[in-house]
């Protein structure tokens, strides 16, 4: 071979100047992104995914479609967002008792965010680390790669049936009673919880599983809605169309970096039928509405800044 | 001559069948005339008839039950290769001669297999098959007191959709027909039974619905994970129950155990998300976006290339899965196949 030709001289100066620079660099990135890992899963993040997944082994699988490796990836990137971006303060989560439980949280921001964070801290912060499973609206399941995602997470499609028989399995559920009202409110109901429905106390009752309320702060900032068009939502079958006038602005497609505070209560345990009139699990339902009206508005007032 | 006396279930003309009807009434007489003990067993508690017995699933049904007791098939196809003590009938369903199986015999059970689904030819022939046949078995069933009736139904009629539970029980609504009209035969057909089960409380009414059936049988389930890569709709991936085809033929034959009746739902291992299917399959899968695998299936099912018509595409999408704890409590029912086992089995040879 002939040492002059222009291309050879390229590969000499690229073997001999290029590749330990892009060498270092490479190290460099290495290091950052492991920094940031450590930052943002915390020490023991191997030995929470262990233990979710030895769970999910001890008891045969989950036939709902949960993968605990694709959750602890999925977890590993939604960190950025729990620690960082968001920087989650969780409130009291040794509340949650062992095995059977609904967590039933005020729902707000737009996009299911909040659902995610609560999920996260189950992962992050709990002792041991459990899954939440979330009962998400059915049209999700028509929706390509979101569906895939949600199942292999374990979420599950909001039906009575998949959430009694989840409970039977000793599972955490999470739920919000508000659904699309809640989450699509307009910045000036912010705060303001909406009708609950009353499909999760009836649960409750019949599988006896405790409740624990959970109040989200934080949520409702981060993306400012100025009103719902509920002719387009109509017209292209989604549950709501919400007028988000930051969608405009260049990455307003990002959520606003407000702080998470998320608020675990005590448990409430419920008794009586579970076919009982509407009126009788009205009152149990206020109950459970008042308590995370009332734990929202505390942390409202010991919020001292939205972004810090 | 003397040797097809003995043997009275050989296929015959139909001439020969006429003079093999009287010389079997004959012993029927002289079998009266026995005393009841000495009788063999399975004679004298009668025939299991067990239409579409020259199917896949139905030659392993009639393999299963013919050493303990007496099994008469009814189909209009031949049975090649059909076992010397099973009596067979080549006839249609719709036609009288039918009749003439619950006339001669002394029927103890029907197990109707026969379900025609072929959405290639679904028309008159297919709904007047599928209907008016089974309605006419009933018909004699209860006209010559049949104390068991069992159909084979499917899980498929509750139909994949996305607001579905994860598990179905037995009460949940037959919704199929509503996004593929072509299942509305299977619909009704279950409906039959049920409307049966009711009317007819002196006969056990079984309806199975088992999940999608794996083995040599040619149903649409097997022949798509028989497609040599396996296409998948791009971004889902639902969770899949599997039934190995033995398990299926296990269930019918305790379904014909007396004192069972109602409706059972047949799921085989825990279900796999499809993507884990195929690997474990050893294949490679292909991800179509769901509107243009629509659109290419609707043109090559036209064009007469493909033999899955578009609406079952929402099986490969939304899950349809059904909960068996009533048929593991009741029927006793368990599968022996692990999942891998009943997904392999659809590359096995037809005799294994």
């Amino acid at each position: 071979m002939d040492p002059e030709t222009a291309l050879l001289k390229i590969s000499e100066v690229a073997v001999r100047d290029l590749a330990p620079l892009a060498r270092r660099f490479l190290s460099r990135t290495r290091r950052i992104a492991d920094d940031l890992a450590q930052r943002t899963l915390g020490p023991n993040f191997e030995e929470r995914a262990a233990v979710v997944r030895a769970h999910y082994e001890r008891i045969g699988g989950d036939p709902f479609g949960l993968d605990a490796d694709f959750t602890k990836y999925t977890s590993m990137f939604l960190s950025v967002f729990h620690r960082l971006y968001f920087r989650t303060a969780v409130h009291n989560i040794d509340n949650i008792p062992e095995g059977r439980a609904l967590l039933i949280a005020n729902h707000s921001g737009q996009l299911p965010i909040d659902g995610m964070m609560i999920a996260m801290a189950m992962l992050m912060d709990a002792d041991p680390p459990r899954v939440a499973r979330a009962m998400v609206e059915k049209w999700v399941q028509t929706l390509p790669f979101v569906s895939t995602l949600f199942n292999r997470t374990g979420q599950v499609v909001g039906v009575p049936e998949n959430c009694e028989r989840l409970l039977e399995r000793e599972e955490l559920i999470l739920a919000f009673p508000e659904g699309t009202r809640g989450i699509s409110k307009p910045f000036t109901r912010r705060y303001q919880l909406e009708e609950f429905g009353f499909g999760f106390m009836r649960l409750a009752i019949q599988t006896r599983s405790p409740i624990v309320p959970v109040a989200v702060v934080g949520a409702e900032e981060q993306f400012i809605n100025v009103g719902n068009l509920d002719w387009l939502a109509k017209a292209l079958g989604v549950p709501v169309f919400p007028v988000v006038p930051q969608f405009l602005l260049p990455g307003g497609m990002m959520p606003l970096p407000t702080k998470y505070h998320l608020y675990f209560g005590e448990p409430m345990r419920f008794e009586g039928d579970p076919d009982d009139d509407d009126a009788v699990i009205e009152d149990k339902v206020w109950i459970v509405r008042q308590t995370i009206q009332s734990m929202v508005n505390r942390g409202l007032k010991e919020r001292k800044s939205l972004f810090f | 001559m003397g040797q097809d006396a003995q043997n009275s279930e050989l296929p015959l003309a139909d001439d020969d069948r006429r003079g093999e009807e009287r010389r079997q009434q004959k012993s029927r007489r002289t079998a009266d005339l026995v005393p009841l003990g000495l009788l063999p067993e399975h004679v004298a508690e009668g025939a299991v008839v067990v239409t579409g017995i020259c199917g896949r699933l139905g030659r392993r049904v009639a393999r299963a039950l013919h050493r303990d007791r007496g099994v008469i098939g009814l189909d209009r196809r031949p049975f090649h290769d059909k076992p010397k003590d099973i009596e067979h009938w080549q006839i249609d369903l719709r036609r009288k001669k039918a009749r003439d199986v619950f006339r001669n015999r002394k029927v103890a059970a029907l197990v109707h297999l026969g379900v025609m689904h072929d959405p290639r030819d679904s028309g008159e022939d297919h709904h007047t098959w599928n209907l008016l046949g089974f309605q006419k078995l009933l018909e004699y069933a209860k006209q010559y007191d049949v104390p068991k009736v069992v159909l084979l139904s499917s899980a498929n009629v509750y139909g994949p959709r996305p607001d579905n539970p994860q598990f179905l029980t037995e009460d949940a609504p037959l919704l199929a027909a509503s996004a593929f009209s072509d299942m509305r035969d299977l619909v009704e057909l279950d409906m039959l039974a049920q409307s049966f089960f009711w009317k007819h409380p002196n006969t056990e009414t079984v309806i199975l619905r088992p999940a999608h059936i794996l083995g040599t049988v040619r149903n649409a389930p097997s022949n798509y994970l028989r497609l040599s890569v396996v296409p998948t709709l791009m971004g889902f991936d639902p969770m899949m129950q599997a039934v190995h085809q033995d398990d299926v033929v296990s269930a019918i034959v305790s379904a014909l155990a007396p004192g069972v009746r109602g409706i059972f739902n047949i799921a085989g291992p825990p279900p796999v998300a499809l993507s884990q299917a195929i690997t474990l399959l050893g294949r490679g899968h292909l991800p179509v976006p769901h509107s243009i695998a629509k659109m290419m299936l609707d043109r090559l099912w036209k064009m007469r290339l493909s033999s899955f018509p578009s609406p079952e595409l929402d099986f490969i999408r939304f899950v349809c899965m059904v909960d068996d704890s009533r048929a593991r409590e009741v029927l006793g029912y368990t599968h022996h196949h692990n999942i891998a086992e009943a997904l392999r089995a659809v590359d096995e040879e037809r005799w294994v």
